[in-house]
């Protein structure tokens, strides 16, 4: 229980780190199509983990992912900085071919089908201690690296032009928030499922963005929320038996109404 | 004379099939306030963006104090630049402070400078926004985010300021402001370089005058006199007019 909840938490605080810089470029669907990708790489470890006679079969999945998820990241980054496509249509091409590759690889490999769902949807009941600790460092160094160059990744992003033009690496550093995006969400595979490990990434900071002013407010509040719901979906996921990244994701989107009623209801109160 | 801070020689630009700056050289001077002016698509901004090193050159260089743009060492922290936006807002919420302290970050400087926040405050008391640097800068008309981009252009105090139609969306009393600005950045020695359609309360100002047609440079020296109503007797400037006295050759030549 206590693992399952640390890492929930802990993906939970990292996610919105990075999605706030995702929405800031307007590219929040990035998570997404990182995530769809990054089953490809599930199917392809445990691809590798069989021809390889591992005991566990997928022992890799995981280490599959995350390499698949990076190069993605790194492939769709690049078609957007040289302008070759729309944003949106080197997302679309990665969110469908990311996922089309993953159940033809899937089906191919003969592989497990509740390592596939566990995969799309998350299994924070087979959370182990080692798990854990290593999901908590990882994501502790993101949220380091997030809040400790905000002020740089905020001008980036804001302004890329601007930035350029002030000698600011922008393109460098979008493409190592695109990386840190593929770090997230392979570390979310367990917590949230890679279907849903966007919502875990943006909806936190649609919730902040209701009602905070400036960008390091949405950011601080966003983390905050994120935290919150992953902990309590954790909990009541374990207790009652079911799939954690539906329920994280409905908590989250819930959350987003109340506090979006709450905000209307102070704003429609205040003198004008 | 005074030394050039900006050069361009021979430089060429395209995108794709089109060519959008042909064959252009230019030098400009520490304290010279220069438009570039031209119809929509004769290549103004893609000229300023080329000095900026942010759109391959085909051919010819660009130098920036001496040193070729883009490079590693192009001292870029000694330009403020006024892209040419219609707002300044991302995608997230930021408060207009925010905005203008990213004017203070540079490739050698990733955090704010000491007393950042306070020379935040000052650049936005110079464009009349004082009290709104805890705005969310999307709460703000069009043009006030115009000034706030100017804003965080001006907090660098630049050597090199460059702006890309900076009156668009400015009301009439803030255009005054924005020729208050030009004026001082000229006065404490800075070269100005403003791209415009219409240049209002910023004629007076201009001492060079850049026109293009069609990515050609096809005038080089005095700005081009007022027609219409500001030809007219009694017509009123704000500023007074920049030194007459250069002599016509040296404006053909373009080495004010």
């Amino acid at each position: 229980m206590i693992a399952a909840v640390a890492t929930a938490m802990a993906v939970g605080l990292a996610g919105p780190a990075v999605g706030a810089y995702l929405v800031q470029r307007r590219i929040s669907l990035l998570g997404d199509g990182i995530g769809h990708v990054a089953l490809t790489g599930v199917a392809l470890g445990t691809m590798a983990g069989a021809a390889l006679g591992l005991a566990n079969q997928d022992a890799l999945a995981v280490p599959g992912a995350m390499v698949v998820a990076l190069l993605g990241a790194i492939i769709v980054d690049r078609m957007q900085s040289k302008g070759r496509v729309a944003a949106d249509v080197a997302l679309a091409l990665m969110f469908y071919g990311g996922a089309a590759a993953g159940v033809v690889l899937f089906d191919v490999s003969g592989g497990d089908h509740e390592t596939f769902e566990a995969a799309l949807f998350g299994s924070l009941g087979d959370v182990s201690t080692t798990t854990a600790v290593l999901t908590a460092i990882g994501a502790a160094i993101v949220v380091a690296l997030a809040f400790g160059f905000r002020r740089v990744l905020f001008a980036a992003t804001h302004d890329p032009e601007f930035a350029r033009a002030s000698g600011i690496p922008a393109g460098a550093l979008t493409t190592s928030l695109s990386v840190a995006a593929a770090v997230v969400i392979t570390l979310a595979m367990q917590a949230v499922g890679l279907v849903l490990v966007g919502g875990l990434m943006i909806v936190p900071v649609a919730i902040a963005q209701l009602h905070a002013g400036s960008f390091a407010s949405t950011m601080r509040r966003a983390c905050l929320y994120g935290g919150g719901v992953a902990a309590v979906g954790a909990i009541l996921t374990i207790r009652w038996g079911i799939e954690s990244g539906g329920l994280i994701v409905v908590a989250a989107v819930l959350l987003y109404g109340a506090v979006a009623l709450v905000t209307s209801r102070v704003a429609a109160r205040r003198p004008a | 004379m005074t030394s050039t801070v900006l050069s361009a020689a021979g430089i060429t630009v395209g995108f794709g099939e089109t060519i959008a700056v042909r064959d252009v050289s230019i030098d400009v001077h520490a304290d010279q306030t220069v438009a570039i002016l031209g119809s929509n698509g004769s290549g103004k901004s893609t000229l300023v963006r080329a000095f900026l090193g942010l759109v391959p050159l085909r051919t010819g260089t660009i130098s920036l104090f001496g040193t070729v743009v883009p490079s590693r060492h192009a001292p870029l922290e000694r330009v403020g630049y006024v892209p040419q936006r219609t707002t300044a807002q991302g995608g997230l919420a930021a408060s207009v402070g925010e905005v203008v302290e990213a004017g203070l970050l540079s490739r050698t400087s990733r955090n704010l400078p000491a007393h950042g926040k306070e020379r935040a405050r000052a650049a936005l008391d110079t464009m009349g926004l004082a009290d709104r640097y805890s705005f969310p800068v999307g709460a703000l008309s069009g043009g006030q985010q115009q000034r706030v981009l100017i804003a965080r252009a001006l907090v660098r105090n630049p050597d090199v300021l460059i702006m890309d139609e900076p009156l668009a969306g400015v009301d009439a009393d803030h255009q005054i402001v924005v020729a208050d600005v030009v004026q001082a950045a000229h006065e404490r020695g800075a070269a100005v370089v403003l791209v415009l359609h219409e240049a209002g309360p910023l004629a007076p100002l201009l001492q060079r005058a850049i026109v293009l047609d069609r990515g050609c440079v096809t005038h080089d020296g005095a700005p081009p006199a007022a027609v219409g109503a500001h030809a007219m007797p009694g017509h009123d400037h704000v500023h007074p007019h920049a030194d007459q006295t250069t002599e016509p050759s040296d404006l053909q030549r373009g080495v004010l």
